[in-house]
C-alpha cells in the first residue's frame, strides 16, 4: 500500500518533466522523419516521395561537401584541443604554476563567452581591415589573410579551440582532483618520479573523462553553425558557401529554400551519424577501460 | 551503492582541501616552476587577448575604431558616449533585448532547473513503472545534437502557431537533460534514505518531503546547474534565430548580430561598429560576474559531470 503510494508518487515528480520532454523533444523528432517523406515540387507541391530525400542526399555533392568539412575539422580540431586540455590542467595539478588561480579562471573565461560575442571579436582581431592581422601585415609588408577559402577553417578552429578548452580542462583538472594524494605518495615513497606519476596515475586516471569530452567535443563540432554563420556577414570572400556545414545547409534548405522535408532528412541522418559516432567512441572508450 | 562510494563521489562539491604533508613536502607544495609558467601564460594570453581587445576597442568612437591599432585606445574616451549610444540606438531597443534575455533566462532556468531536481530526484530515490526507459532515453537524448532538433522544433511549432512569440524560445529551453542527470548523481549522494524514512513514518506526504527535506539538501546541485542553463540560455543563438522574426522578441545575442550586419550590408548603412563592440562588452558583463562569483560551483558541476562513466 505504502510502496504502490510511493511509485504514484515518483510518476508524479517526473511527470512535468516527460511531458515537456515529450513536446521538446519526441514529437519534433517524429514530425521531422514524417516531413522528410515528403517534397515541395514546383508542380503538384506537397508529395509523399517515399524515402526520395534520403537517396537524392546521398548524391547531393553540396551535403557531402559539408560533411566530408567538418569531419576533418573535426579529425584535426578535437585532438588538439583535448591534449591541450590536458597538459593544462596536469601543468595546474603540478602545482608548480605561479598564479594558479587566476590561470584557471582565465582558461575557462572564454567558456561563459556567446558565441556570437566570440566570433566578432576573432573577426575583428583577424580581419585584415581593422584587425591585429592587418596591422601586422602593414608591419611587415606581408599579405597573410585568415578569412580567405583556404585559411577560414583554420581561423573558426582558432575560436572553437579558444571557446572549449577550458571547458574540458576543468573536466580533466576535477578528474585529476579526485585521485587521492595518498596514492602520489605512496608512489614517492616507491621511488617514482614526477614524469612517472604522470604516466601511470595522472594519465590513466584521466581515461575516464577523455571518453566524456571526446563524445561532447565530437557533437559540438560536427553541428558547427553559429561561428560560419556570423562570419559570413562579418567579412566578405571567406568562402563559406550556403552548403558549409551541414547544418548551414540543413537551415537554407529549410528557412530559404523551404525544402522542408529535405532538410528535415539531411538532420535526421546528421543525428543518427552523431549518436552513431557517440556510441563508438563510448564502446570503445569503455572497453578499454575494461582491459585494463 | 555503497555508503564509502557515496562520500567518495560528493567529496567534490566540498571546497578542496590539500593533505598538507610534511614528509613529502615536494608533493604538496613543490618549487614554483617559472618556464611551465611562461609557457602556461601563453595559453593564458591567448585565451584573453580577445576580452582585452574587446574592452579597449569598446572605449573608441567609430572614427578612433577605423584608425588606430587594435589593441591600442583611442584619441577620445568614448566608452560612455558608446554606452549611451547602445542604449539610444533605434528607439533604445537594447533596453527590450536585454530585458527580453532576462526573462529568457530567468523562466527557462528556474523552471528547468526546478524539473530536473524533481525528476533527478524521483529518479534517485523512488521507483516507478518505466524508470529504465525514461532513463535511457533522457541520457541518450543528450548526445542528439541540439540543432539537429531545432529544425524539427520549429516545424512543429510553426505547425502549433507559437513561432515568433516567446513560447518558442522558453518551452525547449524549459528541458535540460543534462541538469537532470546532474541532479540524479547528486540526490543519490546527498539525500540519505534514513531521513525519507523517517519522514514517512512522521506522516508527510512525499510532495513535502520534497520541498522540506530534499530540495534544501540538492542546494548546491542546485546552483550548479541554474548557473549552466544560465549560460546556455544567455548565449543560445541557432534557437531564437530561427524562431522569431520580430525584433521586440530577439534576445541580445540576436540583436548584436542584427547590429553588426546593419554595418556590414553593401557599405549603404552607417557603421555601428562601435555600437557592436559596445553591446557585446555590455552582454558578456552579467555573464563573466555570474562566472567570477560562483566559480565553486562550475568546478563541482563538472566534476559531478566527469564521474558519468
Amino acid at each position: 500500500m505504502n510502496l504502490s503510494k510511493r511509485r504514484t508518487a515518483g510518476l508524479a515528480f517526473i511527470a512535468p518533466f516527460s511531458v515537456l520532454f515529450v513536446l521538446v523533444f519526441i514529437i519534433p523528432i517524429a514530425y521531422s522523419a514524417y516531413l522528410s517523406l515528403f517534397q515541395n515540387r514546383l508542380i503538384g507541391g506537397n508529395s509523399f516521395v517515399w524515402f526520395d530525400n534520403y537517396a537524392k542526399l546521398f548524391r547531393d555533392p553540396q551535403f557531402w561537401d559539408g560533411a566530408i568539412r567538418v569531419v576533418s575539422f573535426t579529425a584535426v580540431q578535437v585532438p588538439i584541443m583535448l591534449l591541450s586540455a590536458i597538459a593544462l590542467a596536469l601543468a595546474i595539478d603540478s602545482l608548480r604554476l605561479y598564479g594558479t588561480r587566476f590561470i584557471r579562471i582565465a582558461v575557462f573565461l572564454p567558456y561563459a563567452i556567446p558565441a556570437i560575442v566570440a566570433t566578432l571579436m576573432w573577426g575583428f582581431l583577424l580581419g585584415i581591415r581593422y584587425g591585429l592581422i592587418g596591422s601586422l601585415n602593414n608591419a611587415l609588408g606581408t599579405s597573410f589573410n585568415p578569412f580567405t577559402p583556404e585559411t577560414t577553417m583554420i581561423s573558426i578552429g582558432v575560436m572553437v579551440t579558444w571557446a572549449f578548452t577550458g571547458y574540458n580542462m576543468l573536466i580533466f583538472y576535477a578528474a585529476l582532483r579526485a585521485v587521492p594524494r595518498e596514492l602520489y605518495e605512496a608512489a614517492a615513497i616507491d621511488g617514482a618520479n614526477e614524469w612517472t606519476i604522470v604516466r601511470s596515475i595522472k594519465l590513466p586516471a584521466l581515461r575516464g573523462s577523455l571518453v566524456v569530452t571526446i563524445i561532447f567535443s565530437i557533437i559540438g563540432t560536427l553541428q558547427l553553425f553559429n561561428e560560419p554563420k556570423i562570419l559570413t556577414s562579418l567579412v566578405s570572400n571567406s568562402g563559406i558557401t550556403s552548403y558549409y556545414t551541414p547544418n548551414i545547409y540543413a537551415y537554407n534548405l529549410a528557412f530559404t529554400g523551404s525544402q522542408q522535408g529535405y532538410a528535415a532528412a539531411l538532420a535526421l541522418v546528421m543525428a543518427v551519424f552523431t549518436i552513431a559516432i557517440a556510441y563508438i567512441v563510448q564502446i570503445k572508450g569503455m572497453k578499454n577501460v575494461f582491459d585494463k | 551503492m555503497s555508503s564509502t562510494s557515496s562520500r567518495a563521489r560528493v567529496a567534490p562539491l566540498r571546497t578542496p582541501r590539500r593533505p598538507s604533508g610534511k614528509k613529502l613536502h615536494f608533493l604538496s607544495s613543490p618549487k614554483k616552476s617559472p618556464v611551465l609558467t611562461l609557457v602556461t601564460a601563453l595559453f593564458v594570453l591567448y585565451c584573453l587577448l580577445p576580452l582585452i581587445w574587446l574592452v579597449i576597442n569598446s572605449t573608441k568612437s567609430q572614427a578612433d575604431f577605423v584608425s588606430s591599432f587594435g589593441l591600442a585606445f583611442g584619441d577620445h574616451f568614448a566608452l560612455w558616449d558608446n554606452i549611451v549610444a547602445v542604449f539610444s540606438f533605434q528607439g533604445g531597443i537594447f533596453s527590450r533585448w536585454l530585458l527580453n534575455t532576462v526573462i529568457y533566462v530567468v523562466l527557462g532556468a528556474g523552471v528547468s532547473t526546478f524539473l530536473a531536481a524533481l525528476g533527478g530526484y524521483a529518479l534517485a530515490k523512488h521507483d516507478f513503472v518505466g524508470k529504465r526507459v525514461f532513463l535511457l532515453t533522457v541520457l541518450g537524448s543528450i548526445s542528439v545534437p541540439g540543432i539537429a532538433l531545432a529544425i524539427p522544433q520549429f516545424l512543429l511549432f510553426a505547425q502549433l502557431g507559437i513561432t515568433n512569440t516567446p513560447w518558442a524560445v522558453l518551452i525547449p529551453s524549459f528541458i535540460n537533460p543534462f541538469g537532470l542527470f546532474l541532479m540524479w548523481v547528486f540526490s543519490a549522494q546527498a539525500v540519505p534514505d534514513g531521513l525519507l524514512e523517517a519522514a514517512r513514518i512522521d506522516g508527510a506526504g512525499e510532495f513535502r518531503i520534497f520541498f522540506t527535506i530534499a530540495f534544501p539538501l540538492l542546494a548546491p546541485a542546485t546552483v550548479t546547474v541554474l548557473l549552466f542553463s544560465f549560460v546556455s540560455i544567455w548565449n543560445n543563438y541557432f534557437l531564437p534565430l530561427i524562431m522569431l522574426k520580430d525584433p521586440n522578441w530577439y534576445p541580445l545575442t540576436i540583436g548584436i548580430n542584427q547590429w553588426n550586419m546593419l554595418g556590414s550590408t553593401a557599405g549603404n548603412g552607417a557603421l555601428i561598429q562601435n555600437l557592436v563592440i559596445t553591446s557585446s562588452l555590455l552582454t558578456i558583463i552579467p555573464l563573466v560576474i555570474a562566472f567570477l562569483s560562483l566559480q565553486r560551483y562550475w568546478q563541482s558541476g563538472l566534476a559531478l559531470g566527469a564521474i558519468k562513466d
